[in-house]
């Protein structure tokens, strides 16, 4: 383990049960094709209060991964593994009735693309009042009262009319603070935001990242931040976990990950970002080839196929030996920690601009 | 809303005129002619002449055709008496009123189209969302065999079966009859028991597989699974979210099926022996009875077109898109 300068604002190590536990979590899909394996042994941990960026290609398992935690995969065809202990209380192979009542209440979920994600047929104010109603026991009444509560909380301009308007009415920034608002509308200790901005204008982007910002300080929420969008995570997030293939490649906290990464796909994933600052002639690097297949991956470390330094690793071991992500702050990668700094400070870093 | 119910209105009101056109240059146009019901057995080509003055059938057709169209809206006057508005025309084979006749017949007609129809639509809507609640179950699979089974049936196949089933070897219900449902509710629900039965079983299975398949696909809606995501429970989930979005293709198909409800309604008349609008269709075809054919033609046709309208207004209903837009 390396030794970090911890920030004040990280959780104190004292060795009391995180909010959010995941262990060992291993999420299967069977198919026609054969079985998927979509999660492959990930574990996490997330306080309250604290922002968590999970960063990651499509398909790398950011959003099974979550929608697992929800316990919203269909049994019959996903096998899900290993532990998922929010607040102490296991939810991998939970009763349904169990899990409707966190549901909305405990834990919330706001999803990528708002048009899709809110029923055509039921006002706005009807699908935020729902999960309250059914959560606390109020009345339609008040479940009204509280939408409009909520409507104004998320920054919609006359929530006393829009509550009655359909989705289609709303604008697409509108829409996903309806959704924000919906997810909050319990006060749910964990908020999992998957994608909440990529379906948007960026001019939008940055004030729904501010909303959720202002309400996790109002509501001390522990929030999940999907995304592959470094950028967002720079400005939103605590802590970063870097995905590949299903499994966690790297974690730190944002500025350890952004300012000395320890993984060659994260080095990939800030090549291929897009910088203001940077020069416009510099060509943009994008990571070679595509995400490997969940049906079969690459065995060893699953990103060696597309990595341009298993040749700085002795022997064969990129391909048949799995690299181990430490506890804490580290990469899942076979390069000494010595070599990663060197790499990425004369290779990457000048090329970032 | 309004104005696209105005505007489905004008377009029904164009079919009709179509419709009618259509039909009175090509009943008005074969080698029969009309005038030889009315003027029975021992006929002169001189009484001929005279029933075609007193009936307006020397004048040439489009004139014909307006007098027609007029006497719709404004009545009309025969040698044989006045026929007040709306006047489809004089039946030379029934002597009477084309409208009497079919205000007389349509009462069995609506009884037994609305009655399959109710019939067809909670039975297969209802085995199609059980077999997708169940999907992949047994009692999916058996829905989804017998469901193909009963959509190769026919109506004149399966009629007289479940006839000699249920009355004629068990007793169980009597010939099927029709009681105006103002004159005795129950008589009207035991008569048309197996009429109902027969005419929606050709209906049913495709509505079930529609439901099952509509369902499954909407079950996988991101926003059902936001739904679910807010800890509504299955059950709602499934009635309040997906249930509604399946609605909207099954109440397109089910406004195409007007029409071969139908048909289905001729058909279920013929094999029952009840006096409706089909079974009025097929006699007057059989006796020439042109009169008779137009009327009946223009009102089935203003009966699916006010109906595929309504089915139209039930999309509003079901999808507020619609309603605002």
């Amino acid at each position: 383990m390396t030794t970090l300068t911890k920030t004040e604002d990280s959780p104190a190590p004292t060795g009391a049960d995180p909010f959010l536990s995941v262990r060992d979590l291993y999420v299967r899909f069977s198919t026609e094709d054969g079985i998927v394996k979509a999660v492959d042994g990930l574990s996490f941990d997330l306080e309250r209060g604290r922002t968590l960026g999970i960063v990651g290609e499509s398909g790398s398992g950011k959003s099974v991964t979550n929608l697992a935690v929800l316990g919203l995969h269909n049994p019959k065809s996903t096998t899900i593994s290993g532990e998922i202990l929010l607040d102490g209380q296991e939810l991998t192979g939970a009763r349904e009735k169990t899990l409707e009542r966190l549901r909305g209440n405990k834990m919330a979920m706001i999803f990528q693309d708002p048009l899709t994600a809110l029923s055509p047929y039921y006002t706005v104010g009807r699908q935020i009042a729902e999960p309250f109603v059914k959560h606390t026991g109020a009345s339609k009444r008040e479940g009204r009262l509280r939408a409009v509560e909520m409507l104004g909380k998320v920054g919609i301009p006359q929530p006393q009319t829009r509550v009655d308007d359909y989705p289609h009415q709303f604008s697409g920034g509108m829409r996903q603070r309806a959704m924000i608002a919906m997810s909050l509308v319990c006060n749910p200790s964990l908020l999992i935001a998957d994608e909440p901005t990529t379906a948007l204008d960026v001019t939008v982007q940055a004030q729904i990242l501010d909303l959720l910002k202002d309400l996790q300080q109002e509501f001390g929420s522990a929030i999940i931040l999907i995304t592959h969008d470094l950028g967002v995570v720079a400005n939103t997030a605590d802590d970063i976990l870097v995905m590949y293939a299903g499994r966690a490649v790297e974690r730190g906290s944002v500025k350890e990950v952004l300012q000395s990464p320890r993984h060659p796909y994260t080095w990939g994933l800030l090549g291929s970002m897009p910088r203001l600052s940077g020069d416009v002639e510099q060509p943009l690097k994008p990571i070679p080839g595509t995400p490997p297949s969940l049906l079969n991956p690459p065995p060893g470390c699953p990103f060696h196929p597309r990595c341009a330094y298993t040749g700085e690793v002795g022997g064969d071991r990129c391909s048949s030996e799995r690299p181990v992500l430490p506890e804490g702050r580290g990469g899942a990668c076979h390069l000494t920690a010595e070599r990663k700094q060197s790499i990425f400070i004369e290779d990457i870093q000048p090329a970032l601009g | 809303m309004l104005q696209f119910l105005l505007r489905r209105s004008i377009g029904a009101v164009v079919i009709l005129i179509l419709i009618s056109a259509f039909t009175f240059f090509l009943f008005f146009s074969i080698p029969q002619d009309p005038a030889l019901l009315a003027c029975g057995k021992n006929c002169t080509p001189d009484a001929i002449k005279i029933i075609h003055q007193n009936l307006g059938l020397d004048k040439p057709v489009p004139v014909q055709y307006w007098n027609f169209m007029v006497g719709i809206f404004a009545g009309r006057d025969f040698a044989v008496g006045h026929c007040s508005a709306p006047c489809f025309g004089y039946s030379f084979a029934n002597n009477q009123p084309v409208w009497n006749t079919i205000v007389d017949r349509f009462p069995t007609t609506l009884s037994l189209t609305v009655g399959g129809a109710f019939v067809f639509l909670l039975v297969g809507l209802g085995t199609g969302m059980l077999a997708a609640w169940k999907r992949g179950t047994a009692v999916d699979k058996t829905f989804s065999s017998v469901s193909l089974v009963l959509s190769s049936m026919q109506i004149y196949f399966l009629g007289p079966i479940v006839l000699g089933l249920l009355v004629y070897s068990t007793d169980i219900l009597s010939s099927p009859k029709y009681v105006p449902f103002t004159e005795n509710p129950g008589q009207w629900f035991v008569g048309l028991l197996i009429p109902w039965i027969v005419l929606s079983v050709i209906f049913t299975a495709n509505y079930t597989r529609m439901s099952r398949s509509t369902m499954i696909e909407q079950l996988q809606e991101e926003h059902v699974r936001t739904a679910k995501a807010k800890g509504m429970s299955s059950r709602y989930v499934f009635f309040r979210y997906a249930w509604r979005g399946s609605l909207i293709p099954i109440v397109t198909i089910f406004g195409m099926d007007l029409g071969s409800l139908f048909g289905g309604a001729i058909i279920t008349e013929q094999t029952f022996s009840l006096a409706g609008i089909g079974r009025l269709a097929v006699e007057s075809v059989i006796k020439t009875d042109l009169p008779m054919i137009m009327g009946v033609m223009l009102f089935s046709a203003f009966m699916i077109l006010l109906f595929n309208i309504i089915v139209d207004a039930a999309y509003a209903w079901i999808d507020p898109r619609v309603r605002l837009s």
